[in-house]
Formats: C-alpha cells, sequence, structure tokens
C-alpha cells in the first residue's frame, strides 16, 4: 500500500473542515477504501464528536509520537465502516507537541498501512497548520461564500505556494443557491475567479450537517442529503473520477456555468 | 425591493463584496499597502522625470491580476512638447 496523504486546511475557523474531513473519510471508506483520518487540531480535539467516536479514545497521537502506544493502538476503528480509522488528536496538549517532521515520520508508517490518509488542520497558519501540511502530497483548501473566509483562504493558497506544496484545489462549501441567485451571497464563479485555484467540489448549505453532527453521524451516510452527495462526489474525484458537478438549481443553470467553468460536463 | 434598488442604483450585496475582496486580496499578496502604492508611484515619477517629461497628474499604477500572479502595469503619458521634439 502506498496512502495518499490529504490535508484539508482553511485559514479562517468555523468554515467545515472537520465535517469535510468525515464525511470524506465515510465517502472513500464506503467505496472500499482504507482511511485513516487524523485530528490535527491538538488541545482542540473535534473529529472524534462528528465521527461519533469519542468514547472509544484510549491513546492519540502525541502517544503515538512520543512513543506511548503504537500506531495501530491510536487507530480508532470507526463503528459503521471497517476500513475507516480515526488518530485523535490530544486534547491536554498544544500544537508545540508535535512538530512537522514528527508528522512526516507519522505519514510515511501510515503510507504503508492505508489507501487514504485524511488530515484535519487546525484553524491558523502556525504551528498546527505548519504540522498538518508538512506530509500532504496534496491539499485541499476549503472556504465559504463569505468575505473573511475568502480573504483568509487567499492568504492560506499563497502560504502553500511559497511553500512549495503544489497548487491546492478548491471546495467551497456552504453555498446557498437562493441568495447566490439574489446576489446577495459570492457565487463559485466568484469566489473561483478570486481565489484562482481548481474546483474540486462545490457544496450546498444544508441544515442537515447540524443534525448529522449531532448525532456523530458524518452527513455523507445520509442518502438524501445535497451536501452528503457534494461530499461523496468529492471523494470520487479524489479518486480520479470525472463527476459532474451537481445541478442543484436547475432553474438558474448556476451549476450547469460551473460545469462549463471548470471544464466538467 | 430589488426594484426600488436597482432604480436607486444600490448594487448587491455579492457584487461589493467581489470587489472589496479584489482589492484586499491584491494588497495581501503584494503585501504593499495603498499608501506604499502612492509612494512608489511618487518615486516613479520623479525618476521618470529626470530623463523625460511626463504628465504626473496622469500617470496610473495598478497591479493587475492574472490568476494567482499579479503584475505592476504603469501608464505614463508623455508631454506634447516632449513628442514634438522627436518628430
Amino acid at each position: 500500500m502506498s496512502a495518499q496523504i490529504v490535508t484539508i486546511t482553511s485559514g479562517k475557523g468555523g468554515v467545515g473542515k472537520t465535517t469535510a474531513i468525515a464525511s470524506l473519510g465515510i465517502a472513500l471508506a464506503s467505496r472500499g477504501q482504507k482511511v485513516v483520518c487524523i485530528d490535527g487540531d491538538i488541545g482542540l480535539r473535534n473529529l472524534d464528536v462528528i465521527m461519533g467516536l469519542e468514547n472509544r479514545i484510549v491513546y492519540d497521537i502525541v502517544d503515538v509520537v512520543e512513543g506511548r502506544c503504537r500506531l495501530r493502538q491510536a487507530m480508532i476503528r470507526d463503528k459503521r465502516m471497517p476500513e475507516l480509522f480515526l488518530i485523535p488528536a490530544a486534547q491536554t496538549r498544544d500544537k508545540t507537541a508535535l512538530s512537522p517532521s514528527d508528522m512526516l515520520r507519522l505519514g510515511d508508517e501510515l503510507r504503508e498501512v492505508c489507501d487514504w490518509v485524511l488530515i484535519d488542520s487546525p484553524a491558523g497558519i502556525e504551528r498546527g497548520f505548519k504540522n498538518s501540511i508538512a506530509p500532504a502530497d496534496r491539499v485541499l483548501v476549503l472556504t465559504n461564500p463569505e468575505i473573511s473566509a475568502v480573504r483568509d483562504a487567499d492568504r492560506v493558497i499563497g502560504i502553500l505556494e511559497s511553500e512549495e506544496k503544489g497548487s491546492p484545489s478548491l471546495i467551497l462549501n456552504r453555498v446557498n443557491s437562493e441568495m447566490v441567485k439574489r446576489q446577495e451571497m459570492l457565487s463559485p464563479e466568484d469566489v473561483l475567479d478570486l481565489l484562482a485555484i481548481d474546483l474540486i467540489g462545490v457544496v450546498p448549505e444544508d441544515q442537515g450537517v447540524l443534525v448529522a453532527a449531532n448525532r456523530g453521524m458524518p452527513i455523507a451516510l445520509e442518502e438524501n442529503s445535497k451536501a452528503g452527495q457534494a461530499f461523496r462526489n468529492i471523494a470520487a474525484r479524489l479518486m480520479g473520477e470525472d463527476i459532474p458537478f451537481m445541478d442543484l438549481d436547475s432553474s438558474d443553470g448556476l451549476w450547469k456555468r460551473i460545469s462549463k467553468l471548470t471544464g466538467r460536463s | 425591493m430589488s426594484f426600488i434598488n436597482r432604480l436607486g442604483g444600490k448594487r448587491k450585496s455579492a457584487q461589493s463584496a467581489k470587489e472589496r475582496l479584489q482589492l484586499v486580496l491584491t494588497h495581501d499578496r503584494t503585501d504593499m499597502t495603498p499608501a506604499e502604492l502612492e509612494a512608489l508611484k511618487d518615486e516613479l515619477i520623479e525618476v521618470i522625470s529626470r530623463h523625460i517629461e511626463i504628465e504626473p497628474d496622469s500617470v496610473q499604477i495598478d497591479i493587475a491580476r492574472e490568476g494567482r500572479s499579479q503584475r505592476l502595469v504603469a501608464d505614463i503619458p508623455l508631454k506634447a512638447k516632449t513628442r514634438q521634439r522627436n518628430r
């Protein structure tokens, strides 16, 4: 095995990185892939509750790096998907408990045991972010169509470029097509024009995401959720499939225009 | 409501957001404030004026975006007299 390591980062907090990691993990695992999700937010652990695995934690990522347990012991198996694992963040430590070289070593070890490693980066551009992008083969920048989130995303893209991490791909989260239609929200085209990177997914705003989080069920498990479908599509695109962008609102042709814009049909 | 907005020429908020972001991102990416750009413009005018007569009030210095790369675009009109002398 030689896993691909994918990090999701955003600059701004609260835009949906953890939700995205949990759902991409579920979606990749349901396609028969072996996936390890890592919570990179030391001190502010959250991926465990979004995945509904908070009661199973014994060891965490810092225990692995500091040699208190073996890698396998810190990999918590998902309740629903036998090939999906979580390595939780340490809750009582801070970002300095890990270094980028620790993450590189951990990444190399994980490459041998799974198909995908998904790293949930903390917000910000400091140590936790640097740790999370260090082992990444590919970085996905996630943003909302909010002015502050887009600005922070641009900053993060600039840092990734200067660190020669390659050009990241964009996940645009929480798009409200009604508001876009009324021109009271930046459209996916606007955000793509501003950030000028490749698009890998557009996720509609969906109240079901909060409900799913309440239950510890990643939204990708919800067959009928549009946000869930959007994450399943991103997983398929990560696997190299050419999946058209969803037609969320057939009346205004917005999604068709995005398809045209990105060369996907 | 939107009809009244259009009559009054009030722009939709998405348009404001996009225009504000375009400006802010330009300065974030170059790490240059509008004031610094203005200082650069003054210095450029001074240097160029030592060699050739220009119209200082019509000089335009802007940062243009092309994808993620940016370029400094200077439009510096020369004084009519200079052009006559060249003929």
